[in-house]
């Protein structure tokens, strides 16, 4: 079974929740990541640069107003 | 078109849209009254705001601006709408403070902060383009300390009343300047204060309340939508190869100087250009501490503004660092005038940029976004 890396980018100012989505694209190559953001602008451009990179990117809501972001390639 | 189709429209054109609007409105701003190539300065305005709450003695430059008042609000309303109203605190306060101070610091040398220093370009005047390299060379300063492990800790969620301070600051300074109370008395006893509005110069050329307050909402409620940042264009383009954010920047731009020309008020040259120094190095030395004290702090001074509407109290203290440190660039004669840069700005500007690199490099998280 493939390892999921999950990243949790919660709290953190501009620009590094999408810094820690690219590394970790960059990391990963090709595979799934889970990415906690909790705020619209993270979920934007971490979408944004993912999909961009050519990742599939699904949004999974969760509770106290946080999303996690799937990211598969 | 249903929410959702605007909200995908948004987030495809969102940046160009609102760099538009700035791009026109700005200079629209300046034909009916604004100082010239400051239709919307987000530094200049928060000085002013301070001169007109007596914070600084600058009689030149003492106004409440409404267009300020109106980014929060805007923004406010923007992400009250949308479900993005999201009061959150805790993330290195005291430290975005003082780079809120050394950011308006730099920008007072330069006269003008990301923002002017595009609509200053937009307007003509080549002394931007010094500045705009300084901003350059700054943000990729702070850059690097991003990619070495640079950070101000995460915030928290916070009480929802926690969020509506900086709203109600903004109220508060609207009424002030619609009632302008006049109390204080002077050495001679006449009336004077405590909220000053200048006779002449820049703070006393202003368009109306309402239009100015109206622009202002209407450009804080497009920038929370879109997210736009005149810092985070440039950074985002360098370090993450993502020209969203760039593109509105650009088009802000173009749309000033198609603007500028169509009221007038495109004066290209370098000379005698409106609240504007000619001196090439601290131009640049400005905003190289401007722009590397907004990286840091993770957006441009709009931006923070915008943020504060979102319910971001860092982003607030940022905001109140910079109304202290535009009163104090004054107060202790660091600030530039036309003539140039002020007696103490040069070296201000080096211990700004001193103080900001210790910050980069003592403020780290290594295990930043760690493995959960």
């Amino acid at each position: 079974m493939t390892e999921v890396k999950s990243i949790d980018a919660r709290g953190l100012s501009c620009p590094q929740p999408a810094m820690l989505a690219r590394q970790a694209m960059q990391k990963t190559g090709k595979g799934k990541l889970e990415i906690l953001v909790d705020t619209e602008t993270a979920h934007q451009n971490i979408t944004r640069l993912a999909e961009h990179a050519g990742w599939r990117v699904t949004a999974e809501a969760q509770p106290d107003g946080i999303t996690k972001l799937v990211l598969t390639k | 078109m249903p929410p959702t189709t605007i909200k995908g429209f948004m987030i495809r054109w969102g940046a160009i849209i609102t760099g538009v609007a700035v791009g026109i409105l700005a200079p629209v701003l300046v034909k009916l009254g604004n100082p010239g190539n400051m239709g919307i300065c987000v530094v200049c305005f928060t000085r002013d705001t301070a001169g007109a709450l007596g914070l600084h003695q600058a009689s030149v430059v003492q106004y409440i601006r409404p267009e300020i008042i109106g980014l929060v609000i805007g923004a406010l309303i923007a992400a009250l709408a949308f479900r993005e109203f999201k009061p959150r605190t805790g993330s290195s306060p005291f430290v975005r403070f003082f780079l809120g101070i050394f950011a308006a610091f730099g920008g007072l040398v330069f006269l003008g902060c990301p923002w002017r220093a595009y609509l200053r370009l937009g307007g003509g005047d080549g002394n931007a383009i010094f500045g705009i390299i300084g901003l350059v060379v700054g943000i990729v300063m702070g850059i690097g300390f991003l990619k070495s492990g640079f950070s101000l800790g995460r915030n928290r969620p916070a009480p929802k009343a926690m969020g509506w301070v900086m709203p109600v600051v903004m109220f508060t300074l609207l009424a002030l300047l619609l009632v302008g109370p006049q109390f204080g008395r002077d050495a001679d006893g006449n009336l004077i204060g405590p909220i000053f509005f200048s006779a002449s110069g820049p703070g006393s050329q202003h368009a109306r309340i309402f239009i100015a307050l109206g622009v202002g909402l209407l450009v804080g409620f497009l920038a929370q939508r879109s997210r736009f940042c005149t810092v985070g264009a440039i950074r985002d383009s360098i370090m993450l190869r993502d020209n969203y954010l760039l593109k509105g920047v650009i088009a802000l731009i173009v749309a000033a100087i198609i603007t500028n020309l169509a009221l007038g008020q495109f004066n290209p040259g370098f000379e005698n250009q409106p609240v504007a120094h000619t001196n090439e190095l601290w131009n640049i030395m400005g905003m190289v501490l401007a722009g590397l004290a907004f990286t840091l702090a993770g957006g441009c001074p709009g931006r923070q503004f915008f943020l504060t509407g979102e319910g971001d109290g860092d982003a607030a203290v940022f905001v109140t660092g910079m109304l202290v440190g535009t009163a104090l660039a004054h107060n202790f004669g660091m600030a530039s005038s036309g003539s140039g840069p002020g007696l103490y700005g040069p070296a201000i500007t080096i211990i700004g940029i001193v103080v900001c690199i210790i910050i980069g490099l003592t403020m780290r998280d290594r295990k930043l976004g760690g493995v959960l």
